[in-house]
């Protein structure tokens, strides 16, 4: 039986900001004026914003609620920081091609309001139940999102395709979970610890329930093998969402891969280690790999966010404090580098056509100075290149492989983000050292977007300096390691 | 507090490249605003040398500032005798790299002289860092205005020579990356120069992360085979660039030999010394051979960059006092050589446009003032007793001969070579017949370019007659040095000791 104190409510107050906040928005999308629905952008934000000050006032707790289906501690703390940075980022860049492009329809912020709650329920969950609750609650915002822009045929595609896969992927973390209900007769993540660490239970039985929650988890951040929605659905969707996409649930999905693999399955650590490890390189190589045969930039960060998602697979490698530490603060580089590139893509976008292929950034550096300063800081933060943020994500990931012991893989990652580099340079040497050749899609000048560019201008200032605040951040992330 | 000299000089041209990024100034006022703030980082820096202690052997002005605690990083500058000169050639060469540039870039110049300051305070900050993190995150950062100034103010195969430096140098840096972390591990969770200088590192660390840094610093250098970014890129690059990357950034591997690989991995420098000495005769003979059927002028003088950089890793590799300092004196020598004969080049580039040898010929005739210099620089370059060229040669040699005979007497025939190409370059460019009419109407050099030429030829003939102050300011590190290098009593590790598995 679940105890259920109406007082333990209050611990939860992110979440029901951001509920509260997006039931208004979806409700007020229907009564206000279409010209006054770009406000309700304004509401969305300060929704989060709330949600944020709300995660930031209970920072301190350490709490299991309702017979620990919920925890708010400060490993959930930091993953709420996180998705609030990603919802503010997600709806600061969509504001005007929503105008022109979706339909000016706004129950968009509501959605992505809610999958933020989703992602922060994965990350506080206490239960696997939970856990699939939030990656639902996620999951189906998200495929709506993806497929926002309904009269256009990649949206569309993106949107099913998302979906299809999606559910089988959630259809795999079910079959597992009731796995592990047949062999612990619990769903909850600390019972199903104990029991696998007291032993006795079927191994082939673990083995493959095991496989099947990290084959769910492992779909969620785009690792290889099950990596193959990402690209298309990463270029179809619109490039608000997919910037929102490529941080959110990515930080979600190692969110759960950390809480349940270190505390439900530390026991079966060496069964999974392995899998950990090939997953590791097949996802850094196949990322990084492709992403230099494409010639679409949306398409190529695509591809070069699945790369990122193997080298944070080294953090889980070994299961150790520094490299949940180290997951932990990449995610938040990642995040900031990352709703920065596809920022530049939303910011330089046309009132017909977008700015997609490497033609279109051609002679960005002349055209548009700040843009391509913007571009080439997120660049180089992906690639690893200091002083940038990228580069002490991958400092502190790879110092814990070396640490855990696993000095060669830290060597593949390192060669890794050396061949990345080839793909971010083709970028800045369009940028910088070809001419302009039009954009693609249509002429004109960017249409003004003060808000997006806002978000963009914060992201680079922070990728840049991001080494002041090194210790701070650094402290944090050690600070917020899950329970192990 | 004492007065941070170090970051201040360092980070004077970060502060103005930061101003003239988000200030728009017109193009003359940025030329301008350039040479005040790199003059300034080299007043700075003069003064530090002003106030250098050369009996001293450990580090001086050194500063400590908490960066990152939890990881080991500090914020650590100090420098020795050692890097004070680097630091000092370098504020030099960056005004001159200013001034040279004055007509020479006309597109994006704003831009221009940004990547010019923050590469001054990469540069400057690689060789004051004493922790390995802050060294390493200066040593990366120098790629990205590098990369940008050989790609958009290059020649007409930038592109492909800026991604092949970038390449090359970052895929030799992350190894050494990797080798940093493992000297954390290993060396009790500090990444403090001093600090890791003080550990006797096992010999499977010694051996593994030696070759991860060898990677980096032999890429920098460049040595043979990994030399092949550098015709590329120091032909294609602007004249400021080829000074920089001449002058400055292909000592930091030699620097980095000598301040990290030696001290810190005596058993693995034992080990690999000898293949080390076989890459650099290499590099001298070859190197020297490639350049004499060199037609571009400006790849003529980057191949030969290639041998005299031999001489500097054959004399730290003879690894006796000799041989380091004469390293020494040839990476500072060089730096003004061969700082001076790319800016010669760029100047006569900027007149004719052509590289070619072959388009030119008796100009001595027209530009009486440039021959003087040109001749003077190129007699330093192969070494004319009286000139700076010289002594480092020399030195370099003696250890070469105290080590081993044979690689002594290989080595001196790099110096032959560089005769035979030099002259015969010289002779094809200033003298014989005036075979393109065109050529009688060259416009000798002007105040500003005689007023860039005339730092380098001052101090190549003064340390050319008395290279003692240069040499006394490096004795105590050098000793120091060595001393370690003994105290250690260097064991050549074998090939089980190292395998890790």
């Amino acid at each position: 039986m679940i105890q259920f104190n109406t007082g333990d409510l209050v611990w939860l107050l992110p979440e029901i900001i951001l509920f509260v906040t997006a039931s208004a928005v979806v409700l007020m999308s229907v009564i206000v004026r279409p010209q006054a629905r770009p406000g309700l952008a304004a509401l969305a934000v300060i929704g989060a914003l709330a949600a944020g000050w709300a995660a930031y006032g209970l920072r301190d707790g350490n709490v299991e609620l309702f017979s620990r289906m919920v925890i708010v501690d400060p490993f959930a703390t930091y993953f709420r920081y996180l998705f609030v940075l990603a919802v503010l980022g997600g709806v600061l860049l969509s504001v005007r091609t929503l105008e022109t492009e979706g339909g000016n329809r706004s129950e968009y912020y509501g959605l992505m309001l809610f999958a933020a709650i989703g992602m922060m329920v994965m990350a506080e969950a206490g239960d696997l139940l939970m856990v699939y609750i939030g990656l639902e609650l996620m999951s189906l915002s998200l495929y709506v999102l993806a497929g926002f822009y309904r009269r256009e045929t990649r949206s569309n595609e993106a949107a099913i395709k998302y979906f299809i896969l999606g559910t089988l992927a959630s259809g795999v973390f079910v079959y597992g979970l009731s796995l592990l209900y047949g062999l612990t007769g619990t769903t909850s993540i600390r019972a199903i610890g104990e029991a696998v660490a007291a032993g006795g239970l079927s191994r082939p039985a673990l083995v493959l329930a095991v496989a099947m929650v990290g084959t769910a988890f492992a779909f969620k951040v785009s690792a290889v093998p099950f990596h193959m929605w990402t690209p298309d659905v990463y270029e179809g969707a619109p490039t608000p969402v997919t910037a929102f996409m490529s941080v959110g649930p990515k930080a979600a999905g190692f969110a759960v891969f950390l809480r349940v693999f270190l505390e439900a399955f530390p026991a079966a650590q060496p069964d999974w280690n392995n899998f950990a490890i090939v997953l590791s390189i097949l996802t850094m190589a196949v990322g990084n790999v492709i992403a230099i045969a494409q010639t679409s930039v949306k398409r190529m960060l695509a591809y070069s966010s699945i790369g990122h998602a193997g080298y944070i697979l080294i953090g889980l490698v070994g299961g150790t404090a520094a490299g949940a530490g180290a997951v932990l603060f990449y995610l938040l580089m990642y995040t900031i580098t990352n709703l920065g590139a596809f920022g530049i893509l939303v910011v330089l976008q046309r009132e017909k056509g977008r700015v997609e292929t490497l033609d279109d950034f051609a002679g960005l550096g002349k055209t548009h100075p700040a843009a391509a300063l913007g571009m080439l800081v997120f660049l180089f933060s992906l690639t690893g290149i200091p002083p940038m943020a990228g580069f002490f994500g991958k400092f502190y990931l790879f110092t814990a492989a070396v640490q855990a012991g696993y000095v060669w893989l830290a060597v593949v990652g390192v060669l890794m983000s050396a061949v990345s580099a080839f793909y971010y340079l083709r970028v800045v040497l369009a940028m910088y050292m070809q001419e302009p050749v039009g954009i693609g899609g249509g002429a004109g000048e960017p249409m003004p977007q003060p808000r997006a560019v806002l978000a963009v201008t914060i992201a680079a200032f922070l990728t840049v300096g991001i080494g002041i605040l090194l210790n701070p951040l650094l402290s944090l992330a050690a600070a917020s390691l899950p329970k192990m | 507090m004492k007065f941070p000299i170090l970051s201040l000089t360092t980070y004077i041209p970060l502060v103005g490249a930061l101003y003239l990024l988000f200030m728009k100034e017109h193009e003359g006022m940025v030329r301008r605003l350039s040479l005040a703030v790199s003059l300034a980082a080299f007043a700075l820096s003069v003064l530090m040398l002003g106030h250098f202690d050369p009996k001293t052997s450990g580090f001086q002005f050194v500063e400590t500032l908490e960066w990152a605690p939890s990881l080991g990083v500090t914020y650590k500058m100090g420098v020795d005798g050692v890097s004070v000169l680097f630091i000092v050639l370098t504020t030099v060469l960056t005004v001159l790299s200013v001034l040279v540039s004055w007509t020479q870039v006309k597109k994006y110049v704003r831009e221009f002289h940004v990547a010019l300051l923050v590469m001054e305070s990469a540069m400057l900050g690689v060789f004051s860092a004493l922790d390995l993190v802050l060294f390493y995150v200066f040593w990366e950062v120098m790629l990205i205005p590098m990369f940008l100034m050989i790609g958009i103010w290059g020649g007409p195969n930038r592109i492909y020579a800026a991604v092949k430096f970038f390449l090359y140098t970052l895929a030799g840096s992350v190894l050494m990356l990797i080798g940093i972390i493992v000297l954390y591990v290993h060396g009790g969770k500090t990444f403090d120069v001093a600090a890791l200088l003080q550990v006797k590192f096992a010999a499977p660390v010694q051996f593994w992360v030696f070759l991860a840094f060898f990677a980096a610093f032999a890429v920098k250098v460049p040595m043979w085979p990994v030399h092949t970014w550098l015709p590329d890129a120091h032909t294609e690059a602007p004249t400021a660039g080829s000074v920089i990357l001449a002058g400055v950034l292909i000592k930091m591997g030699a620097y980095g030999f000598l301040r990290f690989s030696l001290p810190m991995f005596p058993d693995a420098t034992a080990t690999f010394a000898p293949y080390i000495l076989a890459l650099s005769l290499v590099a001298i003979i070859y190197g020297a051979l490639v350049t004499l059927v060199q037609t571009d002028l400006k790849k003529l003088i980057a191949y030969s960059s290639v041998s005299h950089m031999g001489f500097v890793t054959l004399g730290i590799f003879a690894l006796n006092r000799q041989g380091i300092e004469g390293g020494i004196m040839q990476m500072v020598n060089h730096g003004i050589i061969t700082g001076a004969l790319f800016l010669l080049v760029g100047i006569i580039y900027e007149r004719t446009h052509s590289r070619e040898i072959s388009a030119y010929g008796g100009i001595a005739r027209s530009v009486p003032r440039y021959a003087a210099f040109f001749v003077l620089f190129v007699l330093a370059s192969l070494g004319l007793p009286g000139l700076n060229g010289f002594v480092g040669e020399f030195l370099v040699i003696l250890g070469a001969f105290q080590r081993d005979r044979v690689v002594g007497v290989l080595a001196m025939t790099g110096i032959i070579l560089a005769a035979v190409y030099l002259l015969w370059m010289t002779q094809r460019v200033l003298f014989q017949e005036m075979t393109h009419p065109e050529n009688e109407k060259l416009a000798d050099i002007d105040t500003r370019e005689f007023i860039t030429l005339l730092p380098l030829a001052v101090l190549s003939v003064f340390l050319g007659v008395y290279p003692n102050p240069a040499l006394s300011v490096m004795h105590a590190s050098v000793d120091q040095l060595m001393a370690k290098m003994e105290a250690h009593r260097a064991a050549v590790i074998s090939w089980s000791q190292a395998w890790p598995f």
